[in-house]
């Protein structure tokens, strides 16, 4: 019976230890930095001018609060609205329609390159262009209903109308890129096994897109988070409003801002964690098991031998 | 054997801009036969399968399936396109297996599986379920149900891709060089699932470069260059005693 050699080869004793190469600028930099922070945190608490007292006194008043609840509201609402018009936007970019094509394109060319403040405006004055309404058949036709544009037209509506439109058309290039990075292998299998348009779409080529589309619409909406302030200036009382009005009242010009950076850092971080999740159960198809050890372990035990099965 | 061969390609032509990519193309394919189509790349016979089930559009000629015409409707001498719900009803009856397998990536080989019954077929999903595993079982990855494409070879992905295309009962099933894309070493466990699956009866139409396989599976094998047939017959006649120049000299260079 053969078996494998098990002598070692001649004059190796024992398996030689890797020695990883020193880094000492890493820890020099390090320590730079730390102190660097270190220094700024204690200006922070220790400079009276910030009032933190002062924040502290308006962090959960009832008009912040209320601000707050509207902030997050408008924020949802806007982006599920604004993915589900870009999605809309984005299909009919792609299609063979050159009509449907082109007017998804000056939709985009036209909401992603004026300011989003003077939409906001725009919407809000709609009235004074267009001061009634008429639902009815086009070029003179005969009018079915007539609606009060001043009506309509609450600031709630025109603040949605401003984000939302404005929102479909980064979205609409958002879902654009995401479908364009899906493999045409896949949509030739769904035709071969006899898969209409609409199910390819909604079945294949929607949830694999989405992947490629979920770290840029996190962005998203983390900016609109922030967006939602500009409504502000069209008399909705969201958490901007009421920090200025506040602080117009108050003269406290420096913690109420303070107050309100504090909420959309809270909101912001609750968003992020959320797209990781969202992240983390759509690559769940690609999932393998990664080696990537304790980065701050690394930098100090960078003498230690590696350790078997290491990377 | 009855008269209606279950796939019959007549006269049919296609272009690409100026590239008359197939040029009179002439087949037909018995039910239960195996027939095998050999070529150099870009003789047209990936084209030539993919119209068969009218992922690509023909330009000239016609295409039956089980008697049926693919894609269009004659009327009044001419050939109207069908209407895309048409085409899905066609195409859900022919199966076919792609070179790069085109799971679906984002399901399990399971998913992959019940998708198209459910979906196009409308069934219940406890029913096919269980046809899923079964024909998991058949391809031998009943183990494996639960694993995304991306966490299989090669050549398990070709065979959830097979067992995907059974998934829907085809009359037919297209085969675009399912063994092109894998490692040497599992080039066999996908031949061995065709095999069986050609023993059990299955009509296939299968585009390949295994000479091996098309002389031992085969029923016919048909040489194709320049968008023709230059040769058909049956596998052992052309591969060993080639008539043409132009098979003579394909085949010294792959045997």
């Amino acid at each position: 019976m053969s078996t494998v050699s098990t002598t070692k080869p001649v004059g190796v004793t024992a398996p030689r230890k890797v020695i990883p190469l020193r880094r000492p600028g890493r820890i020099v930099s390090a320590i730079i930095i730390l102190v660097l922070v270190a220094q700024g945190i204690l200006v922070l608490f220790t400079n009276p001018n910030f009032e933190w007292g002062v924040v502290a006194s308006y962090l959960f008043a009832p008009p912040i609060m209320q601000g707050l609840w509207l902030t997050l509201w408008l924020t949802v609402v806007a982006m599920v609205l604004g993915i589900a018009l870009g999605v809309v936007l984005a299909i009919m970019r792609l299609s063979s329609n050159p009509v449907a094509s082109y007017t998804a394109w000056a939709f985009v060319w036209f909401f992603r390159g004026t300011p989003l403040l003077v939409q906001l405006v725009f919407w809000y004055n709609l009235a004074v262009l267009f001061p009634s309404i008429n639902l009815g058949i086009p070029f003179g036709g005969p009018v079915f209903a007539s609606l009060d544009a001043n009506k309509i037209i609450t600031p709630i509506i025109a603040s949605l109308l401003g984000l939302v439109l404005n929102e479909a058309a980064y979205m609409a290039e958002i879902v654009r890129s995401g479908i364009t990075a899906v493999d045409k292998g896949q949509v030739e299998a769904a035709s071969a096994l006899g898969m209409n348009r609409a199910k390819t779409l909604r079945r294949i080529i929607l949830p694999q897109a989405s992947r490629v589309m979920i770290p840029p619409a996190g962005n998203e909406t983390i900016t609109m988070l922030k967006s939602t302030s500009l409504v502000s200036v069209v008399a909705v009382a969201d958490l901007m409003y009421q920090v200025n009005l506040i602080s117009a009242q108050t003269f406290q010009t420096i913690p109420l801002p303070i107050v309100a950076s504090l909420w959309y850092l809270l909101a912001t971080s609750v968003l992020s964690v959320g797209q990781s999740r969202l992240e983390r159960k759509f690559g769940r198809s690609d999932q393998q098991v990664s080696g990537q050890g304790n980065k701050f372990k690394q930098l100090f035990n960078a003498r230690r031998p590696m350790k078997a099965g290491n990377r | 054997m009855n008269a209606l061969p279950m796939v019959q390609v007549s006269d049919v032509h296609k272009h690409y801009g100026d590239f008359h990519v197939l040029n009179g193309i002439n087949l037909s394919l018995n039910a239960g036969e195996v027939m095998c189509v050999v070529g150099p790349s870009g003789s047209g016979k990936s084209t030539m399968l993919r119209c068969i089930n009218h992922l690509e559009k023909i330009d000239a000629g016609t295409i039956h399936v089980d008697g049926e015409l693919v894609g269009y409707r004659a009327r009044n001498g001419n050939l109207h396109e069908m209407k895309d719900k048409d085409v899905c009803r066609q195409r859900a009856d022919v199966g076919m297996v792609f070179q790069k397998f085109n799971l679906f990536a984002h399901m399990t080989a399971l998913e992959n599986i019940m998708e198209a019954p459910m979906q196009v077929r409308g069934r219940r999903r406890a029913d096919v379920r269980d046809e899923a595993m079964e024909l998991l079982e058949r391809v031998g990855l009943d183990a494996k149900s639960g694993n995304y494409p991306g966490q299989h070879s090669g050549g398990q992905q070709q065979r959830v891709a097979i067992a995907r295309a059974l998934a829907m009962k085809p009359k037919v099933m297209l085969f675009d060089e399912p063994t092109s894309a894998l490692d040497p070493e599992l080039v066999g466990e996908v031949l061995d699932v065709m095999r069986e699956l050609a023993a059990s009866g299955m009509t296939m139409a299968v585009v390949t470069h295994e000479m091996a396989f098309a002389k031992e599976v085969g029923n016919s094998l048909v040489f194709m260059d320049g968008g023709t047939v230059i040769e058909s017959g049956n596998p052992r006649d052309v591969l060993n005693n080639p008539q043409h120049p132009r098979t003579q000299a394909f085949l010294s260079k792959v045997l």
